[in-house]
């Protein structure tokens, strides 16, 4: 009865994290057009026009972009390697195993050289997927707890949660480049050398101002509202799969205990480990700003299973 | 006007029994695609047990039935991988573990033997494909249960029934396992 749940929560994130990826190039393709637009009126007014398809555009060249070659990017920057033939064959086979449960292709295996015990899936769909996990992994966790962690990825896998987070990994970027882009240009007097006497020149300004310092902070908020319930999902997913909740808590407990920083994850690749790799989260603003639940609650819902 | 009416209608209801025969159809090809999962497990351990067979017997020659009892078992599951049912499969394969389970016991015996690289190799290797059995067995078996439950339960019985949809077959193998008493000979 339970695997049956489980196979219909399956289906059900999967349905639910295609309107994600639509909801998301449309508001991404929204905050960009207006900025776009703003940013035109600004320079040149009545050239906001003009922007809105060279914004379109763009938007959708990094949409394209990072559904199709997202995936490599990310592993590029977080200086994974394809292992040789032979190297971790325990791995291999946990991989393989799992993904013959979930009736998938086994995803590839990437290395990453870093003794932190972290790891993260990529990609768009289960035939383009990779899993990447650091050397500190495989050497802290047992099989079991490997096995839990792996399982989770996997789960994220599955539910196509990957796509979804790839999207709004790359999208935000672009939507913080662009901002921070906006700004530099005002710096140095956009709006200073031609502003007195027009009279609507102000208000746009302003405006566009508050545009370009409110879209990232926007863009980061839905990136965390979308990544946090998935955690607990794939948790639970994933201790379905391997049918022992403990393994994974106990891979949670080793890992939460680890102070050591992922040196190759950066703010914009956080949300995508299976821990936060950052240990240096701010407390202030808990709730709201962390990319991942905190470990504690993970593990206290693995133990209730 | 009067004669569009009753054409919406019965386009509407063609659609809706398309709709639910392409459901069982695919439901029914879930089925399939699970089961050459466990096919092609089943076969790569058919594969290593020569092998294994070849390195034990290496160390103990003399443990001579229990090398005939795993290369008869090993040839009954391959037999029924040809022509069998899932449940007969289930069966042989059942056999061939308990089989398989007596040379591992005999292996225990021979120190040397456990230090050999080949048979570590082969072990590790059995092992992980028992493990990868286990779990498309049950990919299979839920997938088995998606679509025999789709054949019970309204409206798609109504279909299935009318183009002769059959229930699939579980695979039953821990079950069967924890049923059969291993045949231990050291003769």
């Amino acid at each position: 009865m339970a695997a049956a749940q489980s196979r219909l929560n399956i289906y059900d994130a999967v349905a639910a994290n295609r309107w994600r990826t639509i909801a998301l190039i449309v508001m991404f393709t929204g905050i960009l057009t207006a900025l776009g637009y703003v940013v035109g009126e600004v320079f040149a007014p009545g050239g906001g026009v003009a922007m809105v398809p060279i914004a379109l555009g763009l938007s959708g060249v990094s949409a394209t972009a990072s559904y199709f070659a997202g995936d490599k990017l990310v592993l590029a920057q977080s200086q994974a390697r394809e292992p040789a033939p032979g190297e971790e064959p325990q791995l291999r086979n946990i991989v393989e195993t799992l993904s013959i449960g979930l009736g998938i292709a086994p995803p590839k295996i990437y290395l990453i050289d870093d003794t932190a015990p972290n790891a993260f899936a990529t990609g768009r769909d289960p035939k383009h997927a990779s899993i990447a996990v650091t050397r500190g992994l495989l050497d802290k966790l047992d099989r079991t707890e490997l096995e839990g962690v792996i399982a989770h990825e996997l789960s994220h896998v599955v539910n196509r949660d990957i796509r979804v987070m790839l999207l709004v990994t790359v999208l935000v970027g672009t939507v913080a480049l662009l901002s921070d882009w906006m700004l530099r240009s005002f710096a140095w007097g956009g709006g200073g050398r031609r502003g007195r006497d027009r009279g609507g020149g102000g208000m746009i300004v302003i405006v566009a101002l508050a545009l370009a310092i409110l879209t990232p902070i926007v863009a980061t908020l839905i990136q965390l509202a979308v990544s946090r319930q998935r955690e607990y999902l794939a948790d639970a997913s994933g201790a379905l799969l391997t049918r022992y909740p403990p393994g994974l808590a106990s891979a949670l407990r080793k890992i939460a205990a680890d102070k050591e920083a992922l040196e190759v994850a950066n703010k914009a690749t956080a949300s995508l480990y299976f821990a936060n790799p950052l240990k240096d989260a701010p407390r202030a603003l808990d709730g709201l700003f962390d990319t991942h639940p905190p470990i504690a609650e993970r593990i206290r819902r693995l133990e209730a299973m | 006007m009067e004669i569009l009416i009753p054409v919406i209608i019965i386009a509407l209801v063609v659609a809706f029994i398309v709709g639910l025969y392409n459901r069982l159809v695919t439901l029914r090809q879930r089925v399939r695609e699970a089961w050459s999962d466990i096919d092609v497990q089943l076969k790569r351990r058919h594969d290593l047990i020569p092998n294994l067979v070849e390195t034990v017997k290496g160390y103990a020659a003399h443990e001579r039935g229990v090398f005939e009892n795993v290369t008869k078992a090993r040839a009954a599951a391959v037999a029924a991988g040809q022509t069998g049912t899932p449940q007969e499969r289930a069966v042989a394969e059942n056999q061939l573990t308990a089989a398989l389970r007596t040379v591992f016991a005999v292996a225990e015996n021979y120190p040397q033997l456990q230090a050999v690289q080949e048979f570590k190799d082969l072990s590790e290797n059995l092992t992980a494909t028992e493990d990868k059995i286990a779990f498309a067995r049950r990919f299979y078996n839920g997938n088995v249960r998606d679509y025999n439950t789709a054949l019970q339960t309204v409206p798609t019985n109504i279909i299935a029934g009318t183009f002769g949809f059959t229930p699939e077959q579980y695979f039953e193998l821990a079950d069967a396992t924890e049923r059969e008493v291993p045949k231990v000979s050291f003769t």
